[in-house]
């Protein structure tokens, strides 16, 4: 089963991987971290088929991607 | 050693070979062009590099690049390109880089003259580029001492991780003399502790004269200073002449000293009392050679620069601290003085005294 | 299950702290990428220019080296011909590449260098706070500028892949853009290209990235996107200009 970790003190909330998600399953999340930045996060892993184009789109390379 | 009648500009570039200097870039222009058209073919028969720049500024940059990679590197220009090169110049002294800089001196402002003068005293003892920082700058007033003072600034630079300059000027650059070269230097100093040649079985090195850290970039100014001053204690170098009788003592460096020292041999003659202090570091200056003088006795300075206004004039004011009256004699334009010149000025000082 | 993706070794494991959104982050970690493929973190020597990406000092994880503004070209000039053994890459921005460094990275390219240029165009000065930029489109606001750059006045934006391309010496000369993950792995293959002719001494290679600055351009992350591919694309046009 395909999916995604999301270092969420790396994201700054540009919501690139949001847009790039072809099953849009990463959204904004509801908390902060530490830099004030709203991180994202997947919501629905069953449909994640491990593309990598959140990942490929991330420019602060905070997400890993496994298959 | 090998001894070679040899030009100003080709005797540097030479010295530089057998100091171990394996990369050069320069641009041309008058009275230096020699400097990088020698190097052109003499630089790849030792296995070093010579490029062409497409500019003074490219060609210090080139430098820069070649000093992290851990060679022995040199640039050399005239007075606008000297300007040119300042923010490099700088941003070796800010990264902590060394490099050899040649500046064979013209005259004047903005173009100016192709014709020599001393008119970058200030550039190379004060600001040879912006920020506040020093450099030792060497003064030759022969070509062999240009041969000396050029192979041993690449020691100055190794060790205190710092751009030096060497200050000839257009005479000394084109004129021919005897001189003995100096060995071939075999072993080179150690930077592996430093030099950025990939991360291999290390960590990594960022080389920045641009410091994020406000802390970290006082502390290099504070540790900067203090060599600074070591150089001081350590490094100035003069020639004193015939000043232990005078009543009369001329400053002057480079090609003026030279036809300083026929003014006085031709004024000894006459039974006139005079001397020279020749600074041969301009930076950092030999303050002790004017501490060291009988001001029971001297009681003129005539301070000769190839240069109106005069400028190192202010540094003997500095060193002198009143003891003693100073004038000055100069030419300018890109007029070599000469030692009849020198001979007249001390003329219409005499009998004059303390005022 | 197998990690298939993840941050490359070639940067540091800290985050960057470009602004969000800003594909600086997305061209460093391409770069970082490619090195690691080819294995060459060891020997790499990274030129920075002064610029945002000056700050890229603290966040990729090779030696590296800040050079004066626009001297990069020149920088890796002296140090490859010193180290030809080591991988030098320069990565400048439209100031410090096409203004006040063009004449340094038109000579680096003509004397054909052999190390890899990697240009971050985004149409704006983004550390000094938003000036126009010699890339800067017709029309487009900026401080220096603030009814939007008239080409009466100014002229047209540069489009340096061309310029560079008419060069005899250049062996690669391509410009991608970094606004699609389709895009995005173009321009890693670009990159990859650029990187591997250094390695197998082929010469000069110049790649040419489409970037953003959605500070400066006053714009979201997700709108700057939208701007390259409407704005930008259609007047700098992808592809490879060379590739011998």
């Amino acid at each position: 089963m395909a999916n995604i970790v999301i270092d969420a003190e790396l994201c700054k909330s540009c919501e690139f991987c949001c847009d790039a998600c072809p099953q849009k399953i990463i959204r904004v999340g509801e908390s902060n971290n530490a830099k004030g930045y709203r991180f994202v996060e997947q919501f629905n892993s069953e449909k994640c088929t491990a593309c990598r184009l959140c990942a490929i789109m991330c420019p602060e390379a905070a997400i890993e991607v496994y298959k | 050693m090998e001894k070679k009648f040899m030009k100003g500009n080709e005797a540097i570039a030479e010295a530089a070979i057998r100091a171990g200097c394996r990369f050069f870039a320069g641009y041309p222009i008058t009275p230096q062009s020699e400097i990088p058209e020698y190097l052109s073919w003499r630089l790849p028969e030792v296995g070093g590099v010579f490029v062409q720049g497409e500019s003074e500024i490219a060609s210090i940059s080139m430098v820069h690049g070649a000093a992290a990679a851990g060679v022995r590197a040199m640039t050399s220009s005239s007075s606008p390109g000297m300007s040119l090169k300042a923010e490099g110049i700088s941003t070796l002294a800010g990264a902590r880089l060394p490099a050899v800089i040649v500046d064979v001196a013209r005259s004047g402002a903005g173009s100016g003259q192709i014709l020599p003068g001393q008119n970058q005293y200030n550039v190379a003892t004060k600001a040879p580029g912006h920020g506040g920082f020093k450099v030792i700058a060497l003064a030759p007033s022969t070509v062999q001492e240009a041969v000396d003072l050029t192979y041993k600034a690449f020691d100055y630079a190794d060790r205190d991780r710092n751009p030096v300059i060497v200050l000839a000027d257009g005479v000394i650059g084109g004129m021919m003399e005897a001189v003995t070269l100096p060995e071939y230097k075999t072993e080179m100093p150690d930077k592996s502790d430093w030099v950025l040649d990939g991360c291999k079985g290390r960590e990594i090195r960022v080389n920045s004269s641009y410091v994020h850290d406000v802390a970290m970039l006082e502390k290099q100014q504070i540790d900067s200073a203090a060599m600074y001053e070591r150089w001081q204690l350590e490094d100035a170098q003069s020639e004193s002449y015939l000043v232990d009788d005078a009543e009369i003592v001329i400053a002057a460096y480079g090609i003026s000293a030279r036809a300083a020292k026929s003014a006085i041999r031709e004024l000894r003659k006459e039974g006139v009392k005079i001397g020279l202090v020749r600074p041969i570091t301009v930076s950092p200056f030999p303050f002790a050679a004017f501490d060291a003088l009988d001001y029971k006795r001297v009681r003129h300075i005539l301070c000769v620069e190839m240069c109106i206004p005069a400028l190192m004039v202010e540094d003997v004011r500095c060193a002198v601290a009143r003891r003693t009256e100073i004038s000055t004699f100069g030419r300018g334009g890109g007029f070599v003085i000469s030692p009849d010149q020198i001979v007249d000025a001390v003329r219409m000082l005499s009998g004059e005294g303390r005022k | 299950m197998e990690k298939i993706y993840g941050k490359p070794g070639s940067l540091q494991p800290t985050g960057n702290t470009f602004c969000p959104g800003c594909l600086h982050g997305t061209a460093l970690k391409l770069v970082a990428e490619v090195i690691d493929k080819l294995e060459l973190r060891e020997k790499t020597f990274g030129v920075l220019p002064i610029g945002c990406s000056t700050l890229s000092m603290f966040y990729n994880n090779y030696d590296m080296i800040t050079s004066a503004h626009g001297r990069a070209p020149a920088v890796a000039t002296g140090y490859k011909r010193c180290r030809p053994d080591n991988f030098v890459f320069t990565y400048q921005g439209d100031g410090d590449l096409a203004a006040i460094g063009l004449a340094e990275i038109m000579h680096c390219a003509n004397r054909g260098e052999n190390i890899s240029a990697i240009f971050a165009n985004n149409g704006i000065y983004g550390m000094t706070g938003g000036q126009m930029a010699p890339t800067t489109l017709v029309g487009q606001k900026a401080t220096t500028c603030k009814s939007g750059r008239e080409a009466s006045q100014v002229g047209y934006p540069m489009r340096m892949a061309e310029m560079i391309s008419t060069l005899q010496a250049p062996v690669y000369v391509a410009r991608f853009a970094l606004n699609t993950p389709a895009n995005v792995l173009k321009a890693r293959a670009g990159i990859e290209k650029a990187f591997r002719n250094q390695v197998e001494g082929k010469g000069y290679s110049f790649v040419e990235l489409l970037t953003n600055c959605p500070t400066n351009w006053g714009v979201s992350a997700g709108e700057s996107l939208k701007w390259i591919a409407e704005k930008t694309i259609p007047y700098f046009p992808l592809g490879e200009f060379r590739n011998n």
